[in-house]
This record gives C-alpha cells, structure tokens and sequence, in this order.
C-alpha cells in the first residue's frame, strides 16, 4: 500500500507539439552530422598515412615511376582538403574511384555485393525476428514451464558463440562430415547476384538467424512476462477481461515496444557479423569484399565499404527509433 | 552487504545454478588456455606426422593441414587469445565507464562532446572498426587489442551513463553535495559503490565479446601470425580438411564455445543477483506488502 | 465550524456486523473466516477474516502497511496476488460463493457484478490503449449486462464529472491528470452496475479538493445503486467521514469492526486506541502519540497476539493463543482484555507549544523570491519569516511550489531571484557557492527516506560523513558524536554498523535527522518527512522532532501537504498556491478563522476524524464526521 504521499514536485517540461517530427528532424541532423565525421575519419586515417600511402601500398615494388603513377592516381598530389572533396563528391556522383586489386571501377565491383549482403542481412533480419518474437511470447505465456526453461537455456547458450563457430558447426552438420544436404562454400563467380542459387542462400541465412534470434528472444520473453504481471493487466483481469485478449491487445503491444530497439540492434549487428559469415561460405558480399580488401590494402574499396555501412547503421537507428516511438503513445503524442 | 560489495555478489551469484555452472565451465577452459602450454607433450610447431591424419594413440587427436600434431597445438592455443581478451576488456571498461560516469555527472557540454564522439565510433560494427585499423597499421596483437577495447568503450560509456544519471539524481547524492563535497569526490565515494552491478555485468558482457571478435579476427586471419597455435586461427586453416580429420577444427571450436558459454552465463547469474530477478515470488510479495510508499 | 462537511453517511447508526452469527438476510456481501496464504502452505498472511456489508452501505478496512488489507480486498473478487493463493473461506455475493465458482464463471463476475476500483490509476490504465477502448471494454466483455453500452459509457463519465466527449476518450492514459485518471477508473467500475464495489485506495495522492470530490461521487453512487461497497485506506480521516461502518486489520486479522462512531469516537482495542492516538487533528494542538515497534511479518506472526509486543495492556495469556472476537458495546473485538481496556482513560494531552517568539530577530527571512525552472514560474514573491526556536509550517497542494521552496533555501535549486538572509547575512542561490559554516547551520532532510540514504555505506558512516566534510573531525570525535546523535533520535548506537536496507522507514528517517543534527545546524529544513511513512510511525517521528527542536533550539521549517499535521508541530503556518503566498499568520488564527477563499476551501476539504473521548454518543448520526468542539 502506499502511503499518501505527496506527488513529487515536477518542473513543467516544454510543451512539444510534434514528438514525432521533432525526433525525426533531430536524429537525421544528427546522422548527417555523424556520416560526416565519419568520412572525415575514414578518409583521414586512409589517406594520411604513416608513411606515403602510395608506397605503403606498392611495398617493394615501388619504384619512383610507379609511385609518381600511383599518387596521380590516388589524388595524392593534391593538397589535403582536395583529395578529399574529390573523394567526397566522387561519392555522391558514383565516381568512387578504381580498385587498386584489381583495376576496375569501384562501383561495378561493389554493386551485386552489396545487393547479396542485403539480401543475407534483410533475409535474416526478418525471418529471424519474426522467429524470436514469436518464440518470446509463447516462453513468456508459458512462463516457469520446460518450454520455458529449455529455450532459455537455449538462448543464453547460443548467443555466447561467436558466429563463425555457429557458421562451422552448420557445416560441419548439414555440408561436410555428418550429412552432405548442402554445400559448404559458394561457388558464384563474383559479380552474380545471390538469388540465381538460391539454395546457396540457405546455410548463411541460418546462421545469421541463429545468431540473432536469442537476443530477440530474450527480450521479447521479458517484456511480455512485464507486461503480463503489470498493474494494468491484473486491473484487466479485475474487469473479467478474458485471457486472450490480454494478451493480445493489452500485452503485446506494451512487449513489443522494447523488442523493436532489439530488433533494430540485431540488424545492425548484422552488418558487421555478416563480413565473418560471408568468408566462410564464400558469399559475394561485401563482407567478403572487405576482408580482401583489407588484405590487398585497396584503399578506395576499404573507404566506401566503410561509409556504406556506417551510413546504414545511421539510417538503421533512425529507422528504429521512430518505428519505438510509433508504437510508445506516451511518447508520441503529447500531454 | 558486508565491506566488500563486489565480493558478495561474485560469490552470492557463484552460488545459484546458473553462475556455478558458468563459472565451471569458464574456469575448466581457462585452466586449459593457461596451463596447456606447460602439458603439452609436443611442440606445437614440429611437422610429425601426415597432414589431416586420423586421431592414434600418439597423436589423440590427429594432425592439423601441415602434419603438426593438433592436441598440442590446442593445448597452447588459448592462453594468447585469454590475455587479448582480458586486456581489450579492461581498456574498454576503463576508458568507458570514466567517459560515462563524467559525461553523466558533469553534464551540459561535455556530456554532448563525449556521447558525440560515442555515437560517431558506435556508427562502426566493432569488427570493421578492427579490421580498418589492422588495414591501416598492419596485423600488430597490440593494434588490435587497443581497436577491440576502444570499440567497447562506446557501449560501455552507454551503460555507465545512463545508470550514474540514474544514481546522481537520487537523494542521497544531493546530500553531500549540501555537504561541500567536490564532484570528483562524489563520484568515487558515493555513486561508484552502487554501479557495482552495472559494471559487474557489462565487464562480463564484454569478456565475452571480446573472446568472440578476438577469435574471429584470428579466425579471418587478423591475429596471431601463422605459424602460431591460435585457437581462431586453427579452425580457419584446418577447415578445408574437415571430411578428413574434423577435430582440428571441432576441438577449437568445442574450446571456444564452452568458454564463451562459461562467462556469458556466469555475468547471467551476476545480472540475476543485483537485478533481484531470483527472488521467489512469496519474498517478493512480502517485499510489496511491508514496504509502505516505495514506488511500485 | 460545519462549512462544507459531508452529509453524515448510513441511515442510522448501523446495527453491529458482529461476526458470523447467521447473517442478516439482506447482506449483499458476507465473507467468513478468509484465508490466504504464501505458496501452497505458507505461512497465513490474513486469517479469519469476517465481515457483512448490506446493499447500499460501505464498510471502511482500514489498517497500515502490512496488515493484510490490499490482499483481502482482492479476495473479495477472488483474485490473489501471485505468490499467494486463497487457502480458505467463503466470499459470499448475494448468496453466491465467489471462490467456489469456475474460472469462466468467476470471470464473467468480475467487472459486471463486482467491481475494483484500483489504488494507482495511473499504473492500472494500460498506456498503449486509449482511454475509451478501455472504459469500452468494461462493458464489451459482458455482453448484454447493460441495454445500451454506447449510451452508457457517456451516461457514466456524466455520473463521475467527466465531460462525456468523444474527445475525451480519444485520450491515452498519459493525457489525462491524476483526477481524472481516477474517475476512469471509478468510471470503469461502475459502468456495468456491479451488486459489489471494492475500493482500494483510491484517493491516495489526489489533492484534498479532488479527493473530496472522489468521495462525494462515491457515496452518491453507491446510495443511488444500491450498491454494496468496501472502502479500504490507511487514513482514517477519510474513511471516518464516508463510512458507517469500519473494519481495523493489523497483522492480518480484523481485530475492531463496528460502527464507526463507536470504534473512532471510543476504541477499544489497544491498537486502535494507538492508531487514533496517532492521527494529527487540525482542530487541537495535542501530542501526537505513535506506536514503537513494527508489525510481524507473515510466517513470523507467533502463537499468541501479533500486536503484544507493542501493547501497554499485555499480559502473559495473550502470548498463548490468538484472540478470538469479544462481542462488546455493539462491535467485535479480538482482544482478552477488552474489559479492562474500556475503563481505561483515552484523551490526549494538549501539546505545549512554545512560546510565539517576538523580539529576537528572525533567524531565516524570504523577500520577494521568485524561482523558475526553466521557462516555468515555479514560485512569485515569496515572503516569510521564521524565528529563532519556532517552526513555520509552509503548507501547500502538489504543484504549489513548497518543496521548490525548501530548495531554495538550502541551495539545492538556484535559479531564483529575491532575497534571502539567514542570520544576518544574504544566502547565495547555489549551494555549491555558500561557505561550509552556512551549509553546517542550515540543514535540510529529504521525503523519501529509502533514497536519502546511500545503501552501500552503513548506518555510522551515514551520519558521520558531514562532521567529516563541514567540520574536518577526526575519525574518533566523529564516531563518538555519531554514537550521540543516535541515542539522542532513540536509536541505539548498535544500530552505527547496519545498512539502510535492514532498517524501517521510521527507522531510515531517524537515520536522515541524526544526520541533519549532528553539525549542530541553526535551522532545520524538513521536506515532507513524514509522507512516505505510515501514521503509527509518522507520529513517533512528528514527536521526535519536536523534542529534538525543543532540546536544540533550532529554527523550522516544516513542509507539507497534511494540514491536520500542523497543528501538533508548528506555531505559525504559510499557505502556498501555484506559488505564492495566500495566507501566513499564526497556526490557530490560519485554521480557526482563514481569510483566504481558498485557505478556507482547503481545510473544509480536510477529512477531519472526531477526537476520541466519551462524548460521542448516539446523536451519533453526525457524530463520524462532524467536527466536535
């Protein structure tokens, strides 16, 4: 019981009309700001090099024709501040430069790998989070059961692994020494787009799911057992509410406020955990783009890789902040 | 709660199921990693037998892609990923949880410039952020170490933060700050003691995470330098053989899995100790109905 | 004065509910020997609970923390909390036994025969539905109960003083004010015209305006209905002026039920003698007497008496068994020595209150503050006054700017403007930029003693820490003048090597002023202290601080929003409004004869108990809620 207490003083916050709008506007100034800076720091760290970054990447083979060649090539010549509205503007016009691996243009190298990682991300993204939020909820309705305890178990288990070790053992399982269903490696050509076999979709896909479906899992099943044993479900059931439609529409629309933040973290986990995934199956992504490319120091190929996929992280977070507030009434409409 | 808060948990969190099964299996590898190198039989390097060769009496678990013997390759394959880990860890926390708690308690623009600069390095995948350092300054272990722990620092900075604004706006921060007390002061003395368990949990979260980009990174080649023992490593070099000799990949892997399994369930079990979630519910109803005007 | 009381409640005195024997024939609401226990067989956290209430009539459960009564009143719907389970009993609605019914026909009850009116409105709303899905529903799950459920819902919001709009119950919970998320919430219990309403609380942490009118609403309701109703609260003000009939639990058992006038105007049970003892009347200054000690807890309830311990009337046969009802003077008690306690003398001392001073110079003087937060005018042209050895109550409703006040003062919030001298000499806003002498002088304790107190470092260094900081004591002399100050608040110096969390909230509070006395402050600044605790103990803390100024010779500053608790503490009141001063002047002439129309307002909206004494009687109608000279 509590004791009559007198409602805490509170400051009159400013008054905000549009919650929505306003997050929005903040969030993009705020991305635009951070992909900014980004670049900068990509560019910097590239380009300014300990040492002359032509040489840098030519190693022995240097020799001064070559490297006068190369540092025309690279823009070096030019002063700082040139080099990189060079590079910048060549980034929203598409002229992103030649591959130093390979000589070809960036972009034609880039393009189908970054439509196959797409694919690979949204694929497990969605699938994964339907599985996980499904799952979640009939652990949390079945709350203390063996269901229960086993997939918590499960979920805690599996999210400790690292992804190469989940990609590994369904290798191990389904491609090489226990059965022989699926192949272990892709032997696309690169360039191909990942849909025309479709089946070597299949083990990276499982893999990524399984890596990210714990996490929604877990969330999901916490939210649904808060929402279950809060005040306003036990005043529902005070009312003669029947259990089906508490849990339906009082629940979960309460759970899955949280889980969508979770959501929107996997799927930017999953930009990163898909450069491991892609190498071991030897998926046409970018992922596997860059790890060659590191290894090749293809500096012009390293840069847009990274801006690519810092500029998803930003879209991706504000994609799930404002779908959170979509779902939050108390935040989106104002007193 | 004794003198030694930190102590209490660890060992109140020890003894539930959960945290004594996770600190067994944790301790189990762990023992491996660190003493294998002195029980190993063979030297790691040596070519003795056939390359992929089947388990035998004299090599248990049979040779690796070059013939070297793969139960002492194991043996000391651990220890170097252990000490990687546990030192990106610690940069990670300490550099984070120093960010968090300052941009929490001094606030106003130096909380904007350090979550700035938080948000800026979290727009990063940690294992990018690694590998784009390693592609800059070449594979050197103390590059990567450094990469690993800054890429913790964000989150943790995160963590830290929200739950020292939490702290300082209690009651009884304010009351020393009647009292003259200078906010350094304050932070060490009275709101660090009650981040024990966010701090707890995210240096165990973060072991973990690190034990899995450090094995990754070997794994895609970004570590230890062939022709070293790396558990990470051996599992990438052996893969091409795995319908010949698979223990030279299962075996690391089996390593690796069980240790992050240890420590991800131990810093469970710590969660579950501060959080309070262990409670049964009679003590927790109890709780509700003798604690008169305590928020609900 | 009479202004604005209510209409004495029930009909007639009613005759005694007693307990069990056969039961009138017109009872909608029978409950006997209620049981409910932890887990499959844990420990009884209430037994033998027995009560009737007729059609029409509202019976009061009133108790503290841990007595059981949240727990009943969900039994009454057949509902229990999760970790407990209804172990025995029978809950009787109109014949029918709740608790023997099937799931599917005890859902289809509750709601549409027997409601609940919960405590939190503003938790027991769910946030992501708006507010007319949820009134909507009540009705939608009990198909055909009501003729027209679209006509009803806006006939309902009519009956609790909501403006029947659609736009309105386009509303999520969050839009709405505390007010109005009760009369929702009352909106929603009575919506499907239940035989049975259980109300639990539901006033707790409305303004007294609001409060009063909640109430008014009640009554009328349940008269014009017929309904039958449970009125359960910690404050027996309230519950004296609406019901004719009161049920007292303490430690899981009913231990007074009869007529209100009869159990509030002469108890008989010793911890309803404590009880009513301790509640603060605004019309006399009387010391306020608390209860020592605590409730035992459920499994740690002993053989005899739960309330023994505590009881100045115990003997060694009330630790051998628990009491059974004693039918007495037209109520039951469950007490062995009922007899001898009703002879027993029952006034309360006046309290000597010190001396109004004139002379000296003020020892704290506000001029002209005004303070915002952010854009927001939080206080305008605030002037008080307090001399040295007296206490100024700065009375005020939620949102008035009080607690915006005390920080002022203490430095704990300095945007403001205007001009504050203590001692002589001008305070700067922050408390940051004061000197350590003036931190020392002034002291401020907090509302909320479960935060006030760091739970990682122990009882001693608790209270040691400022000597520490404002004087730069050595470790010895600090430890030796913390000892002190806990004896001094009646704890003893044992209590130095506890944490916070093993401790009481009386207990905590005492902690919070050992803390605030032992730099020897010149002025005390206390913020609420006694809201978070419950009546027993906030009179033993109320006590407490006035010996302690007493003995000291400190200035006060008391804050709060329980008018009734002025009188017994302070000698002059300031009334506080959207943040200005409406109302200062002495404690006797501010309650007696207010000038201010809302002063006025504000104590005719204060649930007054009748004190206790022989001289209620059977005019007795007016008795429970009347104001006696």
């Amino acid at each position: 019981m509590a004791i009559a207490t007198a409602p805490a003083e509170r400051a009159v916050p400013g008054r905000n009309e549009h919650p929505l709008l306003v997050l929005t506007a903040r969030r993009l100034a705020i991305g635009v700001l951070t992909l900014f800076l980004v670049s900068v720091i990509v560019f910097l760290a590239t380009e300014v090099l300990p040492g002359n970054a032509a040489f840098a990447v030519l190693g022995r083979s240097a020799n001064p024709a070559r490297l006068h060649a190369l540092e025309r090539q690279l823009h070096l010549d030019q002063s700082v501040l040139a080099q990189y509205w060079t590079w910048l503007s060549g980034l929203f016009t598409g002229k992103l430069g030649t591959s130093l691996a390979n000589g070809e243009p960036v972009w034609g190298l880039v393009e189908p790998r970054l439509i196959n990682s797409a694919v690979l991300v949204f694929a497990a993204g969605l699938f994964g989070a339907v599985v996980g939020v499904a799952l979640g909820a009939i652990a949390a309705l079945r709350k203390d059961s063996v269901f229960d305890h086993v997939s918590s178990v499960a979920a805690l288990t599996v999210t400790s692994l690292p992804e190469f070790v989940v990609a590994i053992t369904l290798i191990i399982l389904f491609s090489t020494v226990v059965s022989h269903l699926l192949p272990a490696v892709s032997l696309l050509p690169p360039g191909t787009y990942a849909w025309s076999q479709p089946e070597l979709l299949i083990l990276p896909v499982a893999t990524l799911v399984i890596v990210i479906v714990p996490y929604i899992f877990r969330m999901m099943r916490a939210a649904m057992i808060e929402a279950l044993e809060s005040d306003y479900v036990e005043m529902a059931r005070l009312k003669g509410v029947p259990e089906w439609r508490i849990v339906l529409v009082h629940a979960l629309p309460n759970a899955i406020a949280p889980t969508i933040q979770v959501i929107g973290l996997n799927f930017l986990y999953l930009a990163g955990g898909v450069v491991v995934v892609e190498y071991v199956f030897n998926f046409p992504g970018i992922g596997q783009a860059l790890v060659f490319a590191v290894n090749n120091r293809d500096i012009p190929v390293i840069q847009f890789i990274v801006v690519a996929l810092a500029a998803f992280y930003v879209v991706m977070n504000i994609v799930t902040d404002v779908v959170a507030l979509l779902v939050t009434p108390r935040r989106r409409i104002a007193r | 709660m004794g003198r030694h808060p930190w102590l209490s948990v660890l060992w109140t969190a020890a003894r539930t199921p959960r945290g004594a099964a996770g600190l067994a299996l944790a301790s189990v590898i762990v023992l491996i990693a660190v003493a294998g190198p002195f029980v190993a039989s063979k030297p790691p390097d040596a070519l003795l037998t056939l390359p992929f060769a089947k388990p035998s009496g004299q090599f248990p678990l049979g040779g690796d892609f070059l013939g070297r013997d793969v139960l002492s390759r194991v043996l000391n394959g651990g220890w170097a990923l252990l000490l990687m880990a546990l030192a990106a860890t610690t940069i990670g926390i300490a550099i984070g949880a120093a960010a968090g708690m300052s941009a929490a308690y001094l606030r106003g623009r130096s909380d904007s410039l350090i979550m700035r600069t938080v948000d800026v390095i979290l727009a990063f995948p940690q294992l990018v952020f690694a590998l784009l350092l390693v592609s800059l300054l070449g594979p050197k272990l103390w590059l990567i170490v450094l990469a690993v722990g800054l890429t913790h620092a964000p989150a943790v900075a995160r963590v830290i933060r929200s739950a020292t604004l939490d702290v300082s706006e209690r009651d009884y921060v304010k009351v020393v700050e009647l009292q003259g007390m200078r906010p350094v002061k304050v932070m060490t003395s009275e709101i660090l003691p009650n981040l024990i368990s966010p701090l707890m949990v995210e240096a165990g979260l973060r072991l973990t995470y690190s034990i899995v980009i450090m094995a990754g990174l070997a794994f895609l080649g970004f570590g230890q330098a062939p022709p070293a023992a790396n558990w990470g490593l051996m599992i990438n070099e052996n893969r091409s053989g795995l319908p010949l000799n698979p223990w030279a990949v299962i075996v690391p892997a089996v390593l690796i899995a069980l240790l992050t399994i240890g420590t991800n369930t131990f810093t469970d079990a710590i969660a579950r100790v501060t959080i309070g979630v262990d409670r049964r519910p009679e003590e927790a109803v109890l709780l509700d109905e003798l604690t008169p005007g305590q928020p609900r | 004065m009479t202004a604005g009381l209510p209409p004495p409640p029930g009909p007639d005195p009613a005759p005694p509910a007693g307990d069990g024997g056969g039961g009138s024939a017109g009872a909608r609401l029978d409950v006997r020997d209620l049981e409910i226990r932890i887990g499959a067989s844990g420990p009884d956290v209430v037994s033998g609970i027995c009560f009737e209430v007729p059609a029409g009539e509202v019976l009061g459960l009133v108790g503290e923390s841990g007595s059981g009564k949240t727990t009943v009143a969900l039994a009454l719907l057949g509902h229990a909390r999760r970790g407990l389970r209804i172990s025995g009993g029978e809950v009787r609605l109109d014949g029918t036994d709740l608790l023997q019914l099937p799931a599917g026909d005890l859902r289809a009850l509750r709601g549409a025969r027997v409601a609940y009116v919960p405590q939190d409105p503003a938790a027991a709303l769910n946030p992501t539905l708006r507010v007319g899905t949820q009134l909507r529903e009540a009705l939608k799950v009990h198909p055909g109960v009501v003729d027209d459920p679209g006509g009803r819902v806006l006939e309902v919001m009519r009956e609790v003083s909501l403006d029947p709009t659609p736009e309105m119950l386009r509303r999520y919970p969050h839009q709405l004010s505390g007010g109005q998320q009760q009369r929702i919430g009352l909106a929603m219990a009575f919506c499907c015209r239940p035989s049975l309403i259980v109300l639990d609380e539901p006033t707790t942490g409305l303004d007294v305006s609001t409060q009063r009118h909640v109430l008014d609403t009640v009554r009328s309701l349940c008269r014009s209905y017929g309904v039958a109703a449970v009125y359960v609260s910690h404050d027996l003000a309230v519950v004296g002026g609406l019901v004719a009939e009161v049920a007292v639990m303490y430690a899981g058992r009913i231990v007074e039920i009869g007529a209100t006038a009869k159990v509030f105007g002469e108890p008989l049970h010793p911890y309803t003698r404590g009880l009513l003892a301790a509640v603060p009347s605004p019309q006399r200054a009387e010391v306020l007497t608390g209860i020592d000690g605590q409730p035992p807890r459920p499994g740690r309830r002993g053989p005899g008496c739960s309330f023994a311990s505590r009881c100045g009337f115990a003997v060694s046969a009330c630790l051998a068994r628990p009491p059974e009802p004693v039918l007495i003077d037209g109520r039951a008690v469950r007490c062995i020595r009922v007899t001898q306690i009703r002879s027993a003398d029952t006034g309360r001392p006046a309290a000597v209150t010190a001396p109004s001073a004139g002379g000296p110079a003020a020892t704290l003087s506000l001029r002209s503050v005004s303070a915002r937060y952010g854009r927001a005018q939080v206080l305008s042209g605030v002037e008080l006054d307090v001399q040295p050895e007296s206490c100024v109550a700065v009375v005020g409703e939620s949102g008035s700017g009080k607690t915006t006040l005390a920080r002022c003062i203490v430095g704990l919030h300095s945007n403001w403007t205007g001009e504050i001298t203590f001692d002589g000499g001008r305070l700067v806003p922050g408390a940051r930029d004061r000197p350590k002498e003036t931190l020392r002088r002034v002291q401020y304790i907090f509302q909320n003693p479960y935060t006030s107190l760091n739970p990682r470092k122990t009882v001693g260094q608790i209270v040691a820490q400022p000597l520490e900081q404002l004087l730069g004591l050595p470790y010895r002399e600090r430890a030796e003048r913390a000892a002190r100050v806990l004896e001094d608040v009646s704890l003893g110096s044992d209590f130095a090597g506890r944490y916070p969390d093993q401790l009481s909230g009386g207990e905590r509070q005492r902690v919070a002023i050992a803390r605030a006395l032992v730099v020897g402050p010149d002025l005390l600044v206390c913020d609420e202290v006694t809201s978070a605790l419950d009546v027993s103990v906030q009179a033993v803390i109320v006590e407490e601080l006035r010996r302690l100024q007493r003995e000291r010779h400190l200035a006060m500053i008391f804050i709060t929003h329980n008018l009734a608790l002025v009188r017994s503490i302070a000698q002059s009141a300031v009334v506080l409004r959207d943040g200005a001063v409406v109302e200062a002047g002495p404690v006797e002439q501010i309650l007696e004869h207010p000038a201010d129309p809302y002063t006025i307002r504000l104590i005719a909206d204060v649930p007054k108990l009748a004190a206790p004494g022989p001289q209620q009687e059977a005019g007795g109608a007016a008795a429970a809620g009347a104001a006696a000279p």
